[in-house]
């Protein structure tokens, strides 16, 4: 990673004099690493797309075969025909949309409360609820499934959604930002006599969209991609979200060839949201590591 | 995105102080006594407004750890509705078995290897994407974007990718005449195998919250160094590097607990968890697929608990020490 940089107030005509070595600097200090893990990580990605309209003999193959000479939707329609995928599909985006729904606007309350509301011991509630960021999930695994299915929520929408949906993160960033509100703003909506309501669905909401849309967008990732919950939670296929009905199909099927459908699946899990990073990955990567900052 | 380090740790104790100006907490405990209609109602709408999530909090964050403890007493198969008491029995019975040695040993490698490798190729990469590339904030979207996507998903197209006879990777090897490795059959190169696939989608991470820490340092101290004569490596190693280890020591903790989670790309890429098996894994493993034995996973979850809490104490200490003393 050796860098042959001129620092940036370097006169002009020295730059000049250095720029074959300053060139080849770039590339092999910049271009060259800069192309190569681009290319590992979207490398990988495309083998994934192209490999789902292969055939299975193109599958099942020791030659490089890197494109299929006759693209088909076989492989979804193998799958689809092996696990009900609309259905994991539907499933999946019915626990993203009501999960990550409730979990924006129980963040949006609470954090409006700790800030705006007047409470005794309000710094002591949001330092137990920041604290919850930190206990792991996986020590909640089975004290929180013998609960759920106690309840009969084995098999439920309910009891995918509910464990999830107490919200730590979405809660301490939307703080975060009420706290840097100018509160002349509230004053003058407490003055015409605006309710608490009002004042946070008509004011203080419309003001911190773009901090709302982070927070709505990582928990849309993150809920989407969620796994060990509902792989503990499901049972039926039917109620199974895609990344479970994945982990079924790839068990049902120990032959080879399965690995065209395995793909077709992994586009359907993968490509919303690779399709959702694309366009929005300013606010996603600003809330993934303001958010795991703390 | 820069300063988001610093304003994790130095900024909330300032901001307080301004929270409880603007809700007036101090007035308020004045007029407490004699409570206000207005102050009655903000109370009620509190609760309306901060209740729910509490106590979504309580019950299936907080109990759970009390209740994990509590199962880690017992002897219980899971399903069943008979459980005696246990005492510290599923404890000793971890400890004292060689089940115990090969899971703690499997967990060090994983945690260090793929802590290690996310960490130093984030910064090597991190390096590369902070000059000024062309096409450099598509290749830093793209390092992230591993970050973002299903687990599920990822070690299904890895699985395929390293698969002995017909991965991509074993065709091109052939290629060049040598044979694939084992990867799945192998327990240590399947551990290989699943260490590269975690570094591989988490390194982007890495990367972007060390150019974050990056742009934060100061130019002219770069310069002075410069104008001492330091050359790049020089000036990176004794400046920039040292600058950075408040955010190297961040993620060293971070990375370190995402890595004792790691769960879905183990559970797809090797199921039965031969070679690969982490405390995590362990307990699961021990729940939900092998015996149902929940008195014995819930001990070795409470093990990984303490481990967690530990290294997050370390990190809260130290990064309090560190607020205090600069």
């Amino acid at each position: 990673m050796s860098t042959t940089t001129l620092p940036a107030d370097t006169p002009t005509p020295r730059r000049r004099q250095r720029s074959g070595a300053a060139v080849a600097g770039d590339l092999i200090g910049g271009y060259l690493p800069m192309i190569i893990a681009t290319l590992a990580v979207v490398l990988p990605l495309v083998w994934m797309i192209i490999s789902s309209f292969k055939s299975p003999g193109e599958i099942v193959t020791r030659e490089l075969i890197l494109f299929p000479a006759d693209p088909s939707l076989a492989a979804y329609e193998r799958a689809s025909a092996t696990v009900d995928f609309p259905r994991l599909f539907l499933n999946s985006f019915i626990v993203t949309a009501i999960g990550s729904g409730l979990k924006v606007i129980l963040a949006l309350t609470t954090a409006y409360a700790l800030v705006f509301v007047r409470f005794p011991f309000k710094r002591i509630i949001f330092v137990a609820i920041l604290v919850a960021l930190m206990v792991p999930p996986q020590v909640s695994l089975l004290p929180n499934y013998v609960f759920i299915a106690g309840l009969g929520g084995t098999d439920t929408y309910w009891g995918l959604i509910l464990p999830g949906l107490g919200t730590a993160f979405g809660t301490f960033l939307l703080r975060q930002h009420f706290l840097s509100l100018p509160k002349e703003l509230l004053e003058a909506a407490e003055i015409d006599g605006a309710g608490h309501f009002r004042r946070l669905f008509s004011i203080v909401a419309p003001v911190s969209a773009p901090t709302i849309a982070t927070v709505a967008l990582v928990t849309i990732v993150t809920e989407w991609n969620e796994y060990i919950w509902p792989l503990v939670i499901t049972n039926s296929l039917s109620m199974a979200t895609l990344p479970v009905g994945l982990t079924r199909l790839q068990n049902s099927e120990p032959d080879p060839s399965a690995y065209a459908m395995l793909m077709a699946g992994s586009v359907l899990v993968i490509l919303p949201v690779l399709i959702v990073f694309a366009i929005l990955q300013r606010h996603i990567v600003a809330g993934l590591t303001q958010g795991a900052v703390k | 995105m820069a300063g988001t380090v610093e304003v994790a740790s130095g900024d909330p104790p300032r901001s307080e102080a301004t929270a409880d100006d603007r809700t007036g907490t101090s007035p308020s405990r004045r007029r407490r006594f004699g409570i206000s209609r207005r102050n009655r109602g903000d109370f009620w709408i509190f609760l309306l407004f901060a209740l729910p999530n509490i106590v979504l909090i309580l019950v299936f964050s907080y109990r759970p750890i009390l209740t994990n403890f509590y199962y880690s007493t017992l002897n219980w198969v899971l399903g069943s509705p008979i459980a005696t008491s246990a005492g510290l029995d599923n404890y000793v019975r971890f400890f004292s078995g060689d089940r115990a040695v090969e899971v703690l040993r499997t967990t060090a490698i994983f945690t260090i290897a793929t802590v290690g490798g996310s960490i130093v190729l984030g910064l090597g990469l991190a390096v590369v994407l902070s000059r000024p590339l062309r096409g450099r904030t598509f290749a830093r979207a793209s390092v992230f974007a591993p970050y973002v996507l299903s687990g599920v998903g990822i070690g299904l197209v890895w699985s395929f990718i390293f698969d002995p006879t017909i991965g991509v990777m074993a065709i091109i090897l052939r290629k060049f005449g040598a044979a694939s490795p084992q990867w799945f059959n192998d327990p240590d190169l399947t551990l290989v195998m699943v260490i590269i696939v975690f570094i591989w989608k988490n390194v982007g991470y890495c990367a972007v919250i060390y150019i974050a820490a990056m742009t934060a340092v100061p130019n002219d101290v770069l310069e002075a160094a410069s104008i001492d004569g330091a050359s790049p490596v020089r000036r990176f190693f004794s400046v920039t590097l040292p600058l950075l280890s408040p955010t190297s020591f961040f993620l060293l903790m971070t990375v370190t607990l995402a890595s004792l989670q790691a769960f879905d790309i183990l559970r797809i890429m090797n199921p039965l968890g031969r070679g690969t098996t982490t405390l995590m894994y362990e307990s699961y493993l021990q729940a939900f697929l092998a015996n149902n034995q929940a008195g014995y996973s819930a001990a070795i979850s409470s093990i990984l608990f303490i481990v967690l809490m530990v290294l997050t104490l370390v990190q809260l200490i130290f990064v309090e020490r560190r607020v205090h003393y600069t």
